[in-house]
């Protein structure tokens, strides 16, 4: 997946494309990114978006989690069919778990918050484009807690249903803030390394079947 | 002039008979006798009795008490609403009213065709008097606004009474059948029984038939009536946003636009309402008092409020609070107030997570940062309300910072098994 790395000093223009109901927000995407990727389309409504993003085949997607006829869900259920090589990065004002799960276990490779900074937008566009995931610290939280260790669940298959110490730990410093250069020299290991482990973290968040990844929304109602 | 108008007016208000209604708090079936008694001032059960009297002649009574049943309108609904009807009173009634109807068979030895023509006729009315009074009058009149055709249909949707529509519906039915079914028997010309059962399996038949033709639209109806009542349910949720909105957000709005110069109050302002929003959206309400996380949750607010900075929050697991877990939100707290005030950014990070063992607490800042061997001494923040705070609780807590690239508090909580256990039994 990483074969290809760009070098972050000379970032090739990206394409990219963004799928927003707000024209608002799109403009504002646009504006922030400019000079930094290359902004290809946009599409604010699902017919839209699938056509466009079949026709213009960018290197990422920006995707809004919430909008009319399915929301960004329906989009990449369709074209993660028809063009696997596009790259997922959903965008949104929703903190619930729900949203946020559905969306990664839906084929999106990563997930951050429209509050994100411009500089770090940018930066997780590339990171997405180049096969890695990105988790802001809130979904780093879900899934920690959506893979809490728990000795009255029963595992079914312990290589996609529970994480490693060291999946954990990346996990923990992603949710306090950290940088993956910070939290490469906070466990002594090569950022490569950290992205390798977020990017099974990514894996197993989308082929595991836990209980509670399914039901994990339901479950946070019910505490 | 103006004399006569309200003279009038009195003239008519004035309280003379109390208009005849169907009681509702003192009635034994309908409330027709005490409604009656009521209008003509005279105890309730000398009308019960006149009219269990008047049974004797033909069912008279019966078919009069149906009658006024089916006419009078039932009086409005009053705060102390008692409906409850106790049928032990209907009792002695009942007996009066056997006691005339063997006296009447045993003083004219038979009952003539007419009699029995007059009791079934009764029976009848009835029937229909049960099926039609169902219901309060002013419900029947909402279901004849939303389906103009069918009102009698809108009863079964509604499920609260569902039950006890049914019952009425199809007791209403069996005596409106037996009724009609006994005047025929009656009536025929050649009176033999055959001929009377034949008419009975033909009815029935034919009642079939009523239902295959009808049933689509019937069912289609019932749909109609369901989405309906569900619209009525959205419009009500829709109120509930319309209220938030023009309580919180609206007002908000207006606020930011008055302080539209100065960043600080912007920033402060939109960041609460936002936390207040999310809060209404998506959060299940937990009491700080009770829940750790929770209580984490209202101490990053309340710093975000006080210094106009962002606090991202994220809680892993949960657990009930007690003074310890009390003592580290508080210093968690403290944390907090320090980054935002010497730290010089906009956003701090907290990151909280409880363990069956141990309750961890991190609070992360880019900020300005500072040397910890030279700056602790004036601190008092620092070594007072976070260190100490956290040994005095059986906890450590751990400061990392480097002058240009921020601080980190740790903060760790070790907690007994025993009440470690009690926390997750308690969540599923």
């Amino acid at each position: 997946m990483t074969d290809n790395p760009t070098p972050t000093d000379a970032p090739q223009a990206l394409r990219v494309f963004v799928v927003d109901d707000h024209a608002m927000f799109r403009a504002g995407v646009r504006a922030e990114l400019a000079g930094r990727v290359d902004v290809i389309g946009e599409a604010s409504t699902v017919a839209e978006a699938v056509s466009r993003i079949g026709a213009l085949e960018p290197d990422v997607v920006l995707l809004d989690v919430h909008m009319p006829d399915g929301g960004g869900r329906a989009v990449l259920e369709v074209v993660r069919r028809t063009h696997p090589q596009v790259r997922f990065l959903a965008l949104s004002v929703s903190d619930a778990a729900e949203d946020v799960i559905g969306l990664i276990r839906a084929g999106a490779r990563g997930y951050v918050t429209k509050t994100i900074s411009s500089d770090e937008l940018a930066a997780a566009i590339r990171r997405v484009a180049e096969g890695d995931a990105v988790f802001s610290p809130r979904l780093a939280g879900f899934v920690l807690d959506a893979f809490a260790s728990r000795s009255d669940a029963a595992v079914a298959d312990p290589e996609l249903d529970q994480l490693t110490n060291r999946e954990r730990e990346v996990l923990r410093l992603l949710a306090r803030g950290y940088a993956y250069k910070e939290i490469a020299k906070e466990l002594f290991i090569s950022i490569k390394t950290v992205e390798t482990h977020v990017s099974n973290v990514l894996r197993k968040l989308q082929m595991s079947n836990r209980y509670e990844l399914s039901r994990w929304a339901a479950d946070r109602r019910l505490v | 002039m103006t004399i006569e108008p309200t003279r009038k007016e009195a003239v008519i208000t004035a309280p003379t008979v109390p208009r005849l209604y169907r009681a509702r708090d003192r009635r034994m079936v309908a409330g027709v006798a005490a409604g009656v008694a009521d209008h003509l001032g005279i105890p309730a059960s000398r009308v019960r009795v006149a009219f269990v009297l008047l049974l004797g002649f033909s069912g008279l009574g019966l078919l009069l008490y149906a009658a006024l049943w089916a006419v009078l309108p039932q009086q409005a609904r009053t705060s102390g609403d008692s409906t409850r009807r106790d049928l032990g009173q209907v009792l002695p009634f009942l007996l009066i009213g056997g006691g005339v109807l063997i006296t009447q068979a045993l003083l004219f030895n038979s009952v003539g065709a007419a009699a029995t023509g007059g009791w079934l006729i009764a029976l009848v009315a009835v029937g229909a008097g049960v099926i039609w009074h169902q219901s309060d009058p002013e419900r029947r009149r909402q279901w004849s606004e939303t389906l103009p055709q069918m009102p009698w249909l809108a009863a079964v949707v509604d499920e609260s009474d569902r039950r006890a529509f049914l019952l009425r519906f199809i007791g209403g039915g069996v005596l409106v059948a037996t009724g009609i079914i006994g005047v025929v028997a009656v009536y025929a010309p050649s009176g033999d029984i055959g001929a009377v059962v034949n008419g009975v399996i033909f009815a029935l038949v034919g009642l079939f038939g009523v239902a295959v033709v009808a049933g689509p639209a019937l069912w289609r109806t019932f749909n109609q009536l369901r989405a309906e009542r569900e619209g009525r349910i959205r419009e009500t949720e829709r109120a509930e946003v319309a209220a938030m909105v023009h309580d919180q957000v609206l007002h908000t709005l207006a606020l930011i636009q008055r302080n539209a110069g100065d960043v600080k109050v912007v920033q402060r302002l939109a960041r609460g309402q936002e936390r207040s929003l999310r809060n209404w959206l998506y959060k299940p309400t937990a009491s700080p008092t009770e829940r750790f996380a929770a209580a984490l949750e209202q101490a990053a607010a309340e710093v975000e409020d006080t210094f106009a900075i962002t606090v991202e929050t994220v809680v892993v697991g949960d657990r009930d609070t007690d003074e310890r877990v009390g003592a580290l939100v508080a210093a968690a707290r403290e944390a907090m107030v320090n980054a935002a005030r010497h730290a010089k950014v906009q956003t701090v990070s907290l990151y909280a997570e409880a363990e069956p063992e141990q309750l961890s607490v991190f609070v992360r800042d880019r900020g300005a940062g500072f040397d910890p061997s030279t700056v602790e001494v004036t601190r008092h923040g620092v070594r007072g309300s976070i260190i100490g705070r956290m040994t005095r609780h059986g906890g450590r807590a751990e400061i990392r910072s480097e002058p240009g690239t921020g601080t980190e508090v740790r903060l760790f909580l070790p907690i007994a098994r025993v009440s470690a256990a009690a926390a997750p039994g308690r969540q599923s």
